[in-house]
């Protein structure tokens, strides 16, 4: 066997492929993941993210390329693979009819796992997830975040190196995401674990990941740390502001600044202007309007997004494609 | 193997938190047989026989005598006099009778000097059982009119005894067999077929497979839950229909466990071809639209409510193939010919080569990936 933990690759995709008759879903994917880390893949829908992550967990076979997931080949030793893997898949798959501790109970017997171990750690996860006192609640009967809880601590029975994320938070309130996202910084805290998730969120991707890979129609696009990721996207901080009285020469005295890339006239002596570097513009306007003796009535600065990110590098922003182009949503897609 | 019993459990636990399933299987095939082995197969009974005596001598007096104990004993038919002939027919056209008897003028002249005169019996054509029924039974009263004279006059005639082997069978004993199958089956349906499609389709499969499980333990674990689960809808309906249908020594410990293993090789069988037939379903209707049609297709030609002697060759040729038909002789055997095991060796060959046969088929239609 080898040992994934030394090399320090915890995932390494080499051109996968899936293609569903004349779509290719996942075309050519390549990247690695180190162990320990938190990986993202941001996308629309209809992306490719769960398809990738269904090949990365042995659920759906590859038509082209391969990948190494804990050290073992996805197609070659898939079993290798599985006994390694914890997933999440982003449709439930708790069972609703049987209670929190049977769901728990019952994946830890596929794994092997049984007898009193099997008790103590059912019971362990349930404290972990914040569920104990629903231990003999039905899985139908839990509110939608808790349900995600239950999933994850099902994920997390066998206590695997590597973990799958789908789509956690989706659907969720915002407290609820809330508690999902400490539940994975906490999971990452413990050593050595990796995780991989999948989100349409930026902020989510922003917040939680080490790296995130921005996936659009079957492409990775781009694939970097987010704070690298914004500073690669040139003219991306918007600053609006507005001046009183308005500007001797309007646009013209704004674009003659050494930081600002184009201006915008918004009217009534308002502009939007798109620059490189946000706080450094930022003193120049205000040394602008010094040197008119103008007001500055309002001035705002909004940094790189991960959005701004997405839009350069795809041509279209996330929530305008998952509206433009709704993939038909399959029935547990 | 360790994880195949993860889904027995899963199956055990759901299984008797959910009364319903189990209620399921059992409400159809006990219902029938309660209501269908009353139903047919009775005898006939209460039938209204119009009687117009056109002769009113004393040898048409034996008749209506004759008539009369009938209608007092076996109860067949409960004679009405009538004095027109054509008011009887009459009412046996409006159905109000089920059949007339009528005695010619002169029938007990004709009977003295042996002139064979001829009663007429108009029977209601449209209701074949019916009118069989009355036919026999004035087929025997005309024959005991004639019998002290066909004795005396021609001594040395043949007659045939029938003897039965078997005490006599109710319909409800005959059926009892083809509930108990039918118990299996609509548990194969419910607890295995559409178990499986549904589960598929809301994703749980999904979490078993990402997890360590192995295709084989995967299909012995849905086969062995399933099969449990139609072992104990067969066998309780076994237990509740011999109480119900009255089967003779039934509790009998031998025969008992030789029932028990035939109801143990009908699970394994008929889940087993459920699973065959689901390996690659995924749509949650398909199984829902062709259960109608399935039970249809194997219940009917299996010799369970009506012998395959009956059936015309093309239908004799699907009951030999249909696993339904052992099943249904081999408990039939059991139950009602009390003969042991060996009587029903093909019975069990067959449900073994059946079960031989889909659960291969299911291993290599069954996939391990989404
Ligand atoms: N089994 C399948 N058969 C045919 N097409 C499929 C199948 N699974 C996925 N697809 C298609 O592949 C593409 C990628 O789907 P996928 O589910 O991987 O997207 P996703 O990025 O996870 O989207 P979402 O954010 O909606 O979950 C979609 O166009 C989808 O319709
Ligand atoms: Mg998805």
């Amino acid at each position: 066997m080898a040992a994934p933990a030394q090399s320090g690759i915890a995932i390494d995709v080499r051109s996968i492929s899936k293609r569903f008759g004349a779509l290719e879903a996942v075309d050519q994917v390549s990247f690695m993941v180190k162990s320990g880390e938190i990986f993202g893949l941001l996308g629309p829908n209809g992306a490719g993210k769960s398809t990738l992550i269904r090949m990365l967990t042995t659920l759906v076979p590859p038509t082209g390329g391969t990948a190494t997931v804990a050290g073992h080949d996805i197609i070659h030793d898939p079993n290798a693979v599985r006994e390694r893997i914890g997933v999440i898949p982003q449709n439930m798959t708790s069972d609703p009819e049987l209670t929190c501790a049977e769901n728990i109970g019952i994946h830890a017997r596929l794994y092997g796992i049984t007898g009193a171990r099997r008790r103590e750690r059912t019971a362990e996860l349930l404290e972990a997830v914040g569920l104990s006192d629903r231990a003999n609640a039905m899985a139908s009967t839990l509110s939608g975040g808790m349900r995600r809880r239950l999933e994850i601590a099902r994920g997390l029975v066998h206590d695997p190196q590597i973990l799958f994320l789908d789509e956690p938070t989706t659907g969720l309130d915002p407290v609820s995401r809330v508690s999902v996202w400490e539940m994975v910084t906490h999971l990452r805290a413990q050593q050595g674990r990796t995780l991989l998730l999948t989100t349409h969120y930026m902020d989510e991707a922003d917040r939680l990941c080490d790296r995130v890979a921005i996936v659009d129609k079957g492409h990775i696009v781009a694939l970097d740390t987010p704070v690298a990721l914004k500073a690669s996207v040139p003219g991306a901080s918007r600053i609006e502001l507005q001046f009183d009285p308005d500007l001797p020469r309007g646009a013209a005295d704004l674009e003659a600044l050494p930081a600002v890339k184009s201006v915008r006239a918004l009217g009534s002596a308002t502009y939007r202007i798109s620059s490189d570097r946000g706080p450094a513009s930022a003193q120049e306007l205000i040394d602008l309007a010094r040197a008119h003796k103008l007001e500055l009535k309002s001035l705002s600065v909004e940094s790189t997004s991960l959005d701004d990110v997405f839009l350069h590098y795809t041509g279209h922003g996330l929530s305008e494609m998952a509206e433009a182009d709704p993939q038909p949503q399959r029935g547990r897609a | 193997m360790k994880r195949a019993l993860a889904l027995v459990e899963r199956d055990m636990r759901k299984f008797r938190r959910s009364p319903a399933l189990l209620f399921a299987s059992l409400v159809l095939p006990l219902v029938q047989l309660v209501i269908l082995g009353n139903a047919f197969g009775g005898n006939i009974k209460n039938v209204m026989l119009g009687v117009v005596n056109l002769d009113h001598g004393p040898e048409s007096v034996d008749v209506i005598e004759r008539v009369r104990a009938v209608g007092a004993n076996a109860r067949t038919f409960l004679p009405v006099d009538y004095v027109d002939q054509g008011v009887a027919i009459g009412d046996l056209r409006k159905g109000e009778l089920g059949a007339v008897l009528i005695i010619p003028q002169h029938y007990s002249r004709d009977l003295l000097e042996q002139h064979q005169p001829r009663l007429a019996l108009i029977t209601d054509n449209t209701d074949r059982s019916t009118a069989g029924a009355v036919d026999d039974q004035m087929t025997q009263l005309v024959a005991s009119i004639n019998a002290p004279q066909v004795a005396s006059r021609e001594p040395g005639q043949a007659a045939l005894d029938v003897v039965e082997v078997y005490p006599y069978i109710n319909y409800i004993k005959y059926l009892l067999p083809g509930s108990v199958a039918l118990a299996i089956f609509v548990m194969s349906m419910i607890g295995g077929g559409l178990l499986f499609i549904d589960d598929k389709s809301r994703g749980l499969h999904e979490g078993y497979m990402v997890t360590p499980i192995t295709k084989w333990e995967l299909i012995l674990g849905f086969n062995l839950s399933g099969s449990i689960k139609a072992f104990i809808a067969g066998e309780t309906v076994l237990v509740l229909g011999a109480v119900v249908a009255d089967i003779p020594n039934f509790f009998e410990p031998i025969r008992l466990i030789e029932l028990t293993l035939m109801v143990i090789l009908t699970s394994i069988a008929l889940i087993g071809m459920m699973f065959f037939l689901m390996a690659r379903i995924n749509d949650p209707l398909v199984p829902r639209a062709i259960f109608g049609v399935l039970n249809t297709l194997l219940f009917f030609p299996s010799g369970a409510v009506y012998p395959i002697a009956g059936f015309p060759q093309w239908l004799r040729w699907m009951s030999a193939g249909d696993p339904f038909t052992y099943a249904v002789h081999g408990f039939r055997t059991l139950l009602l010919k009390d003969v042991g095991i060996s009587a029903i060796g093909t019975d069990v060959f067959a449900l073994a080569l059946t079960s031989t046969v889909v659960l291969a088929g299911a291993t290599l239609l069954f996939r391990r990936t989404l």
